[in-house]
């Protein structure tokens, strides 16, 4: 079966080259059936590396430490779900995930492309079997997951202990679609300077793709960051390590993207705009695979390194990246540009949002590549952390998000800010309202704070006018608005769920930050402590023994105002013998959308035991305004306009779509 | 205005927004960004009054004192100097004597560093790259501490 896989995977690299040099060629010549070649061959190849997957995850689940990836990654006392998961829990494992998923968009491509013209549709997967060679062959030479060892370990050296948890089921397998998703678009881009021409087509394709990838992205990082937050044990929700802004940075082009389709798509302008971020988006992806594994950049996540991993990652990045560059720079000029606009208008608000986007980007790139570069030049080891990003992404998204309750609100072509400003009157009282009554029930010093949460109500109620509005609220009876209200298209509502998303999130963030309150002490079994008004009191210190582990468990009371006990808190201490290393679980009570999490340190010499506790006020929101948004990337791929909209065979030309509103 | 007045007005207000932001930028990269050093870096280093650094190296064998509170004390040295830290918390699950420790913080009155936040990573074969470099720079570096583990 390993063996099986291990040829799998050299078919699937052959292929690949395949995919990547026959569609091309038959589109430079016109050959119609070089070019059909494209499709059948990214499907096959999906299929030999889902084969080849399957085969190093039967490794997993048989823990056959035979091979060396399953010996220095398994257990055969893991629980059957960390053994499946555990395969994509390392470097070589995870990249085998990255080009199924690679793979299996390309498959998509292939399966819902058949209406694309036929040059485009050969380019796109010729394209995308570049990226997939140069993994393949990155893997095959680098990171061969299918090595063997003889002789046969007896037992293998488990799980690095912090995997060992559902968050790697889905942490991991989200944040790869919403990477890899970004490659479908960068291929269609790349596509479109080999052809030399915005075809209609690409406009109506990017916006979709790039829904998808985004809302994965979204999903992905949103639950790495809660991941972090409870399985850590500091408590922190994003700690602007490397590797999150490796993730981070894709996300914020790839949501500049998401609104620069849409102009693309409606008003045919920003065409070369878009097809610049297209590639830049994807070129961030590739950098954060490269930031993670080379081991360049202190990481709370690097993969165990190898610098001749590094290095080749390095080349593909420079060959991608400098390519699409280079190809872009060489034809960006004889494309057709479209229309141009009035500063006011929602043309001209998404050009502002995209404005900020790139900008808050590039600023995480200088502040996450800044290091390196102090290190070369000068030799000098510095570290660039939260206090840096607060300022420079903090004075960039304060006065994007006040912005954003105004875009959906402009009407295209020429819009009348003084009238979007009048129907967000509400929106702004309500925001008031909120500053006025922080200010109010809260003690202290909390300006700042207050005004957050002003500017989360902000974007919360700013979204709900826009839908209220375009139901036709206040000219029309209830009913015939409830009835509009059902019949608006999809994207209004992703549009409205997105935005509210985002103001539940900084709601969440203001909220923790400012009103968080915290103790750390030192207690033993008995005693009871208070924070924030509610009552806890340590039972004591219990050993229990896990499948794989041993642990302490602090076993905590919460108690009620007559004493009497509202729920338990375990606060554990575990240690996995295989690797002899100790991790910490927190314990979590959620009350509403706030939470009392409570770590455990160690015992102290006279015997009591270090407690770190939290009080954490809305921290939940910053999660589940993530989940919102993915929830609204959704609902707007299912807009009827996405589903139906893809062209022609006979390409027509462009011909922008009415408006929404 | 003309069609070109107002598409270099466009660009003009977009290259000053850029400029704003490079300027902001690199202003936040001179204030906030903390510079690492070893502790026989200290010697020679000019650091002012209050001045966050990161201060690496391996926690030196013996030193660790766990006082009856939430207060720890311990050495952190490069097997020339040693700097006297504190620090008030939960210290890493992988926070051991002889290996690799990354603090932040600042220098006390009284010479002692007190560290907001200490850093091991979370792999047992954990030192971090400065750490690492540095140690090899003076030659003091094991291949053991690099590799293997359990």
């Amino acid at each position: 079966m390993v063996e099986t896989g291990h040829f799998a995977l050299v078919l699937a690299f052959a292929l690949a080259l395949v995919q990547s040099l026959v569609p091309l060629f038959g589109a430079r010549t016109g050959n119609e059936r070089l070019m059909a070649v494209g499709g059948p061959v990214a499907v096959t190849g999906f299929a030999l590396t889902a084969l080849s997957f399957a085969a190093l995850t039967m490794a997993y689940v048989q823990s056959d430490f035979s091979v060396a990836n399953v010996w220095e990654n398994s257990h055969s006392l893991k629980p059957m779900l960390f053994k499946i998961t555990g395969t994509w829990g390392n470097h070589e494992g995870s990249m085998l995930l990255w080009v199924l998923i690679l793979t299996f968009f390309g498959a998509l491509v292939a399966v819902f492309g058949t209406n694309l013209p036929n040059t485009l549709r050969a380019n796109v997967l010729a394209v995308q079997g570049w990226i997939g060679a140069a993994f393949f062959l990155f893997i095959l030479a680098t990171s061969n997951p299918f090595a063997r060892l003889v002789p046969a370990p007896i037992e293998g050296r488990d799980l690095n202990p912090i995997l060992q948890d559902i968050g790697l089921a889905i942490h991991p397998p989200l944040l790869y679609l919403g990477y890899v998703g970004f490659s479908v678009c960068f291929s269609f881009a790349v596509a479109a300077l080999i052809e030399g021409k915005i075809d209609a087509a690409w406009a109506r394709w990017v916006r979709p793709w790039t829904l998808a990838a985004w809302l994965f992205l979204t999903g992905g990082i949103a639950m790495g960051s809660y991941w972090a937050y409870y399985e850590l044990g500091w408590g922190g929700f994003w700690f602007w390590d490397p590797v999150e802004n490796a993730s981070f940075m894709p996300w914020l082009a790839g949501t500049a993207l998401l609104h620069s389709a849409i102009v693309m798509e409606k008003r045919s302008a920003l065409k070369i705009w878009t097809l610049l971020l297209a590639i830049l988006t994807f070129s961030l992806s590739l950098l954060g695979t490269f930031l993670v594994r080379s081991g360049v950049l202190t990481s709370v996540h690097a993969f165990a390194t190898d610098p001749s991993r590094g290095v080749f990652i390095l080349c593909i990045l420079m060959l991608f990246i400098g390519g699409s560059l280079a190809l872009f720079a060489l034809r960006a000029g004889s494309l057709t540009t479209g229309g141009m606009f009035q500063p006011v208008s929602r043309e001209g608000a998404l050009v502002l949002n995209n404005l900020f986007l790139t900008t808050a980007a590039a600023t995480v790139l200088i502040g996450t590549l800044y290091p390196l570069v102090i290190e070369a030049i000068t030799g000098d080891k510095i570290s660039v952390g939260a206090p840096f990003f607060n300022l420079t992404f903090g004075s960039l998204m304060v006065p994007l998000l006040m912005l954003v309750p105004f875009g959906p609100l402009l009407a295209w072509k020429r819009g009348d800010i003084f009238g979007a400003a009048q129907r967000l009157m509400f929106a702004f009282g309500g925001a008031l309202l909120a500053v006025l009554v922080t200010m109010l029930a809260v003690e202290g010093e909390t300006v700042f704070a207050a005004l957050g949460i002003g500017l989360a109500f902000w974007l919360i109620l700013g979204a709900l006018t826009d839908i209220v509005l375009k139901s036709g609220f206040g000219n029309v009876s209830a009913r015939v608005m409830l009835s509009r209200f059902v019949g608006l298209p999809r994207s209004v509502f992703g549009t409205t769920l997105a935005h509210l998303g985002v103001g539940l999130s900084v709601l969440g963030i203001v909220g923790v930050v400012s009103f968080e309150t915290e103790k750390i002490l030192t207690m033993r079994a008995g005693e009871t402590v208070e924070l924030s008004g509610h009552t806890v009191r340590f039972e004591g210190l219990h050993p229990f023994q896990g499948p794989n582990y041993t642990e302490d468990q602090g076993r905590f009371v919460l108690l009620g105002a007559s004493g009497n006990s509202t729920g338990e808190i375990i606060s554990a201490k575990r240690f996995y013998p295989a690797r002899r290393m100790p991790t910490t679980e927190a314990g979590i009570k959620t009350m509403g959308f706030s939470q009392l999490y409570i770590s455990l340190g160690d015992e102290t010499t006279d015997g009591a035991v270090v407690v770190r506790m939290w009080w954490k006020p809305m921290v939940t929101l910053i999660w589940l305004g993530g989940l919102v948004m993915m929830i609204a990337g959704a609902i707007s791929l299912t807009d009827r306009r996405l589903r139906v909209g893809a062209p022609a065979r006979r390409a027509k030309p462009a011909r922008p779509s009415p408006a929404t509103s | 205005m003309t069609r070109k007045q107002k598409r270099l007005s466009i660009i003009a207000a977009g290259a000053g927004f850029l400029i704003a932001a490079t300027g902001l930028t690199f202003y936040a990269l001179g204030q906030k960004a903390s510079y690492f050093y070893m502790p026989a870096d200290l010697q020679t280093a000019t650091l002012e009054p209050g001045q966050r650094i990161r201060l690496g190296g391996l926690v030196e064998k013996g030193t660790i004192i766990r006082g009856q509170g939430t207060q720890v004390s311990f050495g952190v040295t490069d097997k020339e100097n040693s700097v006297k830290v504190t620090y008030t918390g939960i210290l890493p699950d992988l926070f051991r004597e002889d290996q690799g420790v990354i603090t932040e913080g600042t220098f006390g009155a009284d010479g002692v560093f007190v560290a907001d936040s200490v850093l091991a990573k979370h792999d047992e074969n954990y030192m971090p790259k400065e750490v690492a470099d540095s140690l090899k720079a003076k030659g003091v570096w094991q291949d053991e501490q690099a590799g293997g583990g359990s």
